[in-house]
């Protein structure tokens, strides 16, 4: 390894958005065939870093960047993501970068497409060459079971499920030839920790290949797992460069926030009450891949409820179906009331909400203020924020920015005020903005899935410790999907497992691991249902 | 359980909404316009004949993201200037439409690039855009034809220009050139009907040994053209169609090769980029697309097209009024697009076709339906007038409203 050349080399890089410095030189180094994990906090600069290597038109609209870029040696000018292709860079967006109107085909093929002659093709050259249909369906199939993924290559990309999505596009990077250096811009986020090894096998086959990887995640122990160098940023500035051999996660993440990051625990938990607030019947969705197939489960008032189980068993599916985002069948009683399925507004208007899994894809008006987002569904919904003059109501401007403040501080969301555009902010810190949004409605009920996916470390404390505080201040009813089982250990009051599209049991938090993990594996001899 | 896919009427006309209206209205319109459906029906084969072009020129920049372009004006003046060549050359028949064509190319592309470039700038607003580029080459094309024109450049043609010498004559006769396009080939309305026949029928066959599966639909369709055919030959109650419609079919046949060119063009790697850049400019930029020549080829190739539908226009008219003959070919053509069910972002070769005939078939029929129905031709007037305004403003509300709840 000592005398290899680094396949990349960025020095010192510096840039600043609008006067406000996000990079104050960084460094990295990536060897080739190696997984270099890079990691910080939320903020902390990953994706700007990766968006200058990648020649991003939103680095270039904004005075460009300072600092040195190599490969293998050579310093390198990459202005447009064409000139990064072109050095066999590639790159998953922490943003999807999928066209929801076109196949997954033709999204995995974009601008790569295999042609064939055609009659224009004789006359008027190479772009009026046609698709070639038959070559963008083989390849795409070959990518999509090298990842082991069984999907329909000539379906919609609108539609799919988020996991999928992200499938999609590491498709697209590894059916790219001449590859040298991929980027993986938190891939994970958005995943199950089915999908999640499902990628990490595949990042190591591509590796083995010689194909040098650059992961950003907030998971520290995919980082343990699959990397070999780590570097740390903090602040825009760059922190450390480490072996992962020769570290552990207590290190990486108080070298990352700068303090010790303490482990959640809970202060006060919820007396098994009898009341209950929402029953679920029989509920059928037809979400693809999170398939339910008729879950019977009661909701305590008051309480914390976690459902766990593993990717793919249908424990996405029950919220999403419930807020009418899949179609489903089946009876939700919330408070007395039936809750008409099929109906977002419905859901809405019985005081429910909902933080989906799927952030990147919902609910964010990107080039509106942070505190404006955060008001949005309660201004709505429930008249709030408003001052009434007569017939006319105006929004209260003073009491948005005051509720945006309180929510930056409790879930330090990272900008520059509550003024500050919503596209303008870190991907971490704009699924804060979504969680805000939805505790601002004072929901009576919040369905949260995975709460903490894509929040860094020292967040994701902060973001747990809300939803407590609020369940125990406020009395509301929580109940968080998660694919972490010690997540939902250390917050919630009882934990719903979901295997096969339906509950299979119900177990107080403190259950051991063992009792969980029986559940999970589908055995439910000699437990309630 | 979810989804049953069985053909379901109401999603049918709430997917087919406009287009549905329109045909209504239009049958309407056509009952009480009193007027020999075989004599209304040989004004709008014409008409269609003289406006396709314009409309399908469209769906280039549609598909590319640019919504209507109204900008295709420019084209309109570029075989303007095309024609006034060839009559300045004393040219007429065949060859003066040919050299017309020939001349108005490179102007077309010119002004095709120039709008695209315009375009590009104001991304997000480009049919405000080509609305006033419309507006803006008017004037310039003003300048040329009222000074340039026998002021700079000598015309030697007598009744090209004004008594003065200087300036072109607002209102050329063009009846050296009318029909050069037209009267090659006339038949009736089934004799075309039949030579539409044999056409489909060489296509089935084609289609059937090449997947070696019969072509089931296209099978029907050849059928049923030669039923029509034959029903009008020998039935007396279709004979007056038989004896009034004449059928341009040179005209038609570039028409057919224009929309073949399209539904060619569209599984091309070009046509791929224009759709890719249509649907997202800045993940197509991501993937490397060049976004900006993209935007402007298809710029290009529309202009270029619609020159080619206003040298057809003129032909069939046989007048050309120097100063206003381009004003409202973008209006018309948005309109009936949009009328044939299309959006400012979605639109098809059938939607074109069927847009074009509807409008035609109204603007044909509705002075006289209102006169008939209100007792006064101006209600229908200020109808069509209506129909053009309305149905593009509707379009673009809708367009902005559906923007706006696309980004929550
Ligand atoms: N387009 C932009 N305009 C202005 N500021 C921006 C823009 N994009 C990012 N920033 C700022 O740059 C800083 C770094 O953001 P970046 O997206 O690189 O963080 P990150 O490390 O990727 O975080 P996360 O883990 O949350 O994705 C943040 O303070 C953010 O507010
Ligand atoms: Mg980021």
């Amino acid at each position: 390894m000592e005398n290899l050349k680094p396949v990349l080399e960025m020095v010192d890089v510096k840039k600043s958005y609008f006067g406000n410095q996000v990079l104050k030189g960084v460094s990295l180094k990536v060897m080739p065939g190696e997984i270099h994990a890079l990691c910080g906090e939320n903020g902390a600069g990953k994706s700007t870093l990766m968006n200058i290597l990648f020649g991003m038109p939103v680095i270039h609209s904004t005075g460009g960047f300072e600092g040195e870029i190599r490969m293998n040696g050579e310093v390198i000018d990459i202005k447009t993501p064409r000139d990064a292709m072109k050095y066999g860079i590639g790159m998953v967006h922490q943003e999807f970068m999928l066209i929801p109107g076109f196949t997954i085909e033709e999204n995995v093929k974009l601008n790569r497409e295999p042609l064939k002659e055609s009659i224009l093709g004789k006359f008027l050259g190479e772009p009026m060459k046609n698709l070639n249909r038959d070559e963008i369906r083989k390849d795409t199939q070959a990518a999509l079971d090298q990842l082991g993924m069984d999907m329909v290559p000539a379906d919609k990309v609108a539609g799919l499920p988020v996991g999928y999505m992200q499938f999609v596009e590491i498709a697209r990077e590894i059916d790219k030839r001449g590859v040298k250096l991929l980027v993986f811009d938190e891939p994970t986020a958005v995943l199950t920790e089915g999908e999640a090894e499902r990628l990490l096998a595949a990042m190591r086959a591509l590796a083995d290949q010689g194909i040098a990887i650059l992961f950003i995640t907030h998971r520290l122990d995919e980082v343990m797992a699959a990397t070999q160098h780590i570097t740390i940023i903090r602040d825009g500035a760059f922190v450390k460069y480490l072996n992962t051999a020769d570290t552990n996660v207590t290190e990486i993440s108080a070298l990352m926030v700068g303090r010790e990051v303490e482990v959640i625990e809970r202060a006060k938990h919820h007396e098994a009450s009898n009341e209950i607030v929402m029953e679920i019947e029989n509920l059928e969705v037809n979400m693809p891949g999170e398939m339910v197939k008729g879950v019977n489960l009661k909701v305590e008032k008051g309480e914390i409820l976690g459902i766990g189980g593993l990717a793919g068993q249908g424990k996405i599916g029950i919220a999403n179906g419930i807020m009418g985002l899949y179609s489903a069948t089946g009876k939700v009683t919330f408070e007395g009331k039936e809750v008409a399925l099929n109906n977002p507004k419905a859901a809405i208007n019985a005081q429910i909400a909902f933080v989906s899994e799927d952030r990147r894809g919902v609910g964010l008006l990107l080039d509106e203020s942070i505190a404006f987002n955060i008001a949005v569904p309660a201004m709505q919904n429930q008249g709030k924020f408003l001052k009434k003059y007569g017939p006319i109501s105006l929004m209260d401007q003073a009491a948005i920015t005051e509720n945006a403040n309180k929510y930056i501080e409790e879930l330090d969301i990272r900008c520059t005020g509550p003024n500050q555009n919503v596209r303008r902010l870190s991907g971490g810190n704009q699924q804060k903005v979504c969680i805000a949004k939805a505790l601002t409605s004072e929901p009576k009920i919040i369905f949260v899935s995975e709460p903490t996916r894509g929040i860094d470390i020292g967040a994701k404390r902060l973001v747990l410790d809300t939803l407590v505080k609020l369940n125990e201040e406020e009395g509301m009813t929580v109940v968080i999907t998660s694919s972490e089982l010690a997540e939902l250990k250390s917050v919630c009051d009882r934990i719903a497992i979901v295997t096969e599209g339906k509950v299979v049991g119900v177990l107080p938090a403190s259950e051991s691991d063992a009792k969980f993990g029986l559940l999970m594996s589908g055995i439910t001899e000699g437990m309630e249902g | 359980m979810f989804k049953n896919k069985k053909f379901n009427i109401k999603e049918f006309l709430s997917e087919n909404a406009v287009p549905v209206v329109f045909l209504t209205l239009s049958i309407i319109f056509v009952y009480y316009s009193g007027t020999q459906p075989a004599i209304i029906m040989n004004d709008v084969v014409a008409r269609f004949a003289r406006n396709a072009f314009f409309v399908l020129s469209l769906l280039f920049p549609v598909l590319a993201g640019m919504g209507l372009n109204f900008g295709i004006v420019v084209g309109a003046m570029a075989a303007q200037i095309g024609i006034y060549t060839a009559l300045a050359l004393e040219l007429s028949g065949l060859p003066a439409v040919l050299l017309a064509t020939v001349v108005c190319i490179p102007f077309a592309l010119l002004f095709g690039f120039l709008s695209g470039w315009l375009n590009n700038k104001t991304k997000g607003q480009e049919m405000l855009t080509s609305m006033f580029v419309g507006y803006f080459a008017h004037g310039v094309y003003m300048l040329l034809f009222l000074f340039i024109i026998g002021g700079i450049i000598p015309i030697n043609v007598y009744e090209l220009v004004l008594p003065s010498g200087v300036g072109a004559r607002s209102s050329l006769d063009l009846t050296q050139i009318k029909g050069a396009l037209d009267s090659i080939v006339k038949v009736d309305l089934f004799t075309f009907v039949f030579i539409l026949a044999a056409l489909s029928a060489v296509i089935t066959v084609a289609n059937t040994i090449k997947n070696k599966k019969l072509d089931v639909t296209k099978t029907v369709l050849t059928v049923a053209l030669v039923v029509v055919g034959v029903a009008g030959n020998t039935l007396p109650a279709l004979s007056m169609f038989k004896r009034v419609v004449k059928v341009p079919v040179v005209t038609y046949a570039l028409i057919g090769i224009l929309c073949a060119f399209i539904s060619m063009f569209f599984k091309t790697k070009l046509g791929q980029d224009m759709r890719a850049v249509g649907m997202n400019m800045e993940i197509a930029e991501v993937s490397g697309i060049n976004v900006n020549k993209t935007r402007i080829t298809a710029n290009m190739i529309s202009v270029v097209l619609s020159a080619f539908g206003q040298i057809m226009f003129l032909q069939n008219l046989g007048t050309l009024s120097t100063y206003t003959a381009h004003q409202n070919v973008g209006m018309f053509a948005g309109a009936a697009l949009l009328i044939g069910g299309a959006s400012v972002t979605k639109a098809t070769v059938p939607q074109a076709l069927l847009g074009t005939f509807l409008f035609h078939l109204l603007f044909n029929v509705s002075p006289l339906a209102g006169q008939n129905i209100f007792g006064s031709a101006l209600i229908g007037e200020y109808f069509r007038v209506f129909i053009v305004y309305g149905v593009i403003a509707l379009a673009i509300v809708l367009h902005a409203a559906k923007k706006a709840s696309g980004k929550k």
